[in-house]
């Protein structure tokens, strides 16, 4: 039996080691967000285009990356990446830049099933009425589809991306410096890792439970509007 | 760019002599053995984790749907602790965490210690489901168990558990195609499953062809569950509800 002892946990040494993991990891969280709802929302349009050169490359594309697990996606793209950008003549990614890029393209696919319900949750009398008053794809799409169906599926995008930030954990496997990172490290300097591992199990935990407080609000909020 | 030599998998991983043959050959451990090996360690894991998954899911859902406050708040509170928390890090929790402060665990396997991991981290997104399941009957059909004089145990038994189970099937089947892909973070507790197998055994050069079946395994592994799921599902079919046909 180990005696707990968080006393070495101070600010300073906080600031020192887990800051940085901190803030890699939701600025990881964001990036990834913003750019998986952007890409998801352009492959659920494509899977619902209805025109079979769109929808098969997107269905490939979605359906591929979803069974396979999040680690050996990272690991492809972490090993691959060099060989794709050797030609163009960059090399050396940090390991942050790798899961930047690999988040973004990964989450795109959970993100745009979430899309692909919400613009169908969108009743089809809006399209028609969109093409009635003369507007074209583009614009029924950007002024009448897509704003409803983001808030349709506002706050499970935003679980989406609770779930996001507990991925980002994943990219101890090509060793980023993330959260879980930063307090490995301080338990390793300190030679206490029993007590830096519940702490950063802590941390998660505050941060994922508030957020989904957060969002189960949102979700009466919204309810309550339609 | 990557190479291409399928007799790699031939070949002993130590000594890098070809094999007579590429599987099971005696006194060698071929790549083929290896990845073939690791593949049973994702499947064991998978499975049983699974297994811990339902009982302690489907345990823990119910104890949130019963008319008891305090029973009722320690499903939620289970529910929450184990959704809210990273798999890396509850994994960590359970290996390295746990033996030092509970000894007896010392003498755990790691390969356990994943199992409880996983298992227990599904339990909550299965509890979730199961209490969905059993809230979307009407009440009346608590009522009328009630009515007909049983005690709370067996209406749940006889009355409510029968058709909310029937009705997780399917959300449980992704779940548990989940547990097989979520089964791939055991790498970082050395357990020599398929990734741990993949990371140990390609270099930069040619990780193409170690990496390529082994991602191919687990899209089989996860298509396997599936199916076999939905043979369940058809299984326990009640004529009459729910897409029967």
């Amino acid at each position: 039996m180990t005696q707990l002892d968080f006393s070495f946990l101070t600010w300073d040494v906080l600031r020192a080691f887990v800051s940085k993991g901190l803030l890699f990891s939701i600025q990881l969280t964001v990036m990834a967000m913003l750019g998986g709802i952007l890409l998801g929302t352009l492959l659920a349009m494509m899977r619902l285009s209805g025109r079979k050169w769109l929808e098969v490359p997107a269905t490939i594309y979605v359906d591929t990356l979803r069974s396979i697990p999040l680690v050996m996606v990272i690991l492809w793209v972490y090993l691959l990446l060099p060989f794709a950008t050797a030609a163009l003549g960059w090399n050396n990614f940090a390991p942050e830049t790798t899961a930047l890029i690999t988040f973004t393209l990964f989450e795109a696919t959970y993100y745009s099933e979430i899309m692909r319900a919400g613009i169908q949750s969108v009743p089809k009398g809006q399209v028609f009425a969109g093409y009635a008053m003369g507007m074209n794809y583009r614009q029924t799409m950007g002024l009448v589809v897509l704003p409803q169906a983001f808030r349709n599926m506002l706050p499970v995008l935003l679980t989406q991306t609770i779930v996001l930030f507990q991925d980002t954990s994943l990219v101890y496997a090509i060793g980023a410096y993330d959260l879980l990172k930063g307090f490995e490290v301080a338990g390793k300097n300190y030679n206490r890792p029993v007590e830096t591992y519940l702490a950063v199990a802590v941390v998660y935990f505050v941060i994922c439970f508030s957020l989904s407080m957060l969002v189960r609000r949102l979700q009466k909020k919204i309810a309550i509007i339609r | 760019m990557p190479s291409w030599d399928w007799q790699l998998y031939c070949t002993d991983m130590v000594t890098e002599e070809v094999a007579p043959s590429c599987f099971g050959a005696k006194g060698y451990e071929t790549y083929l053995d290896a990845m073939v090996h690791a593949w049973g360690w994702t499947m064991s894991i998978s499975v049983l984790g699974l297994l811990v998954a339902l009982i302690a899911g489907s345990l823990i859902g119910i104890l949130r749907t019963v008319p008891n406050r305090k029973v009722a708040l320690f499903g939620e509170a289970w529910t929450e602790l184990f959704r809210n928390i990273p798999l890396i890090v509850q994994l960590f929790i359970w290996y390295h965490v746990m033996p030092q402060l509970f000894s007896p665990l010392q003498s755990v396997p790691s390969s356990v210690l994943m199992v409880a991991a996983i298992g227990l981290f599904t339990s909550a997104r299965i509890a979730e489901q199961v209490k969905a399941g059993i809230l979307t009957l009407p009440k009346g059909q608590r009522y009328a168990g009630q009515a007909l004089g049983l005690t709370l145990p067996q209406t749940y038994r006889h009355v409510l558990l029968p058709m909310a189970f029937r009705i997780v099937i399917p959300p449980v089947t992704s779940e548990s195609m989940n547990i097989v892909k979520n089964s791939a973070v055991a790498f970082a507790v050395s357990i020599p499953d398929l990734t741990q197998f993949a990371l140990q055994s390609s270099e930069q050069s040619s990780f193409v062809q170690i990496f390529l079946p082994v991602t191919l395994l687990y899209f089989i592994s996860a298509y396997i569950i599936n199916r076999v799921a939905k043979l369940i599902e058809v299984y326990v079919r009640v004529p009459g509800i729910l897409g029967a046909k």
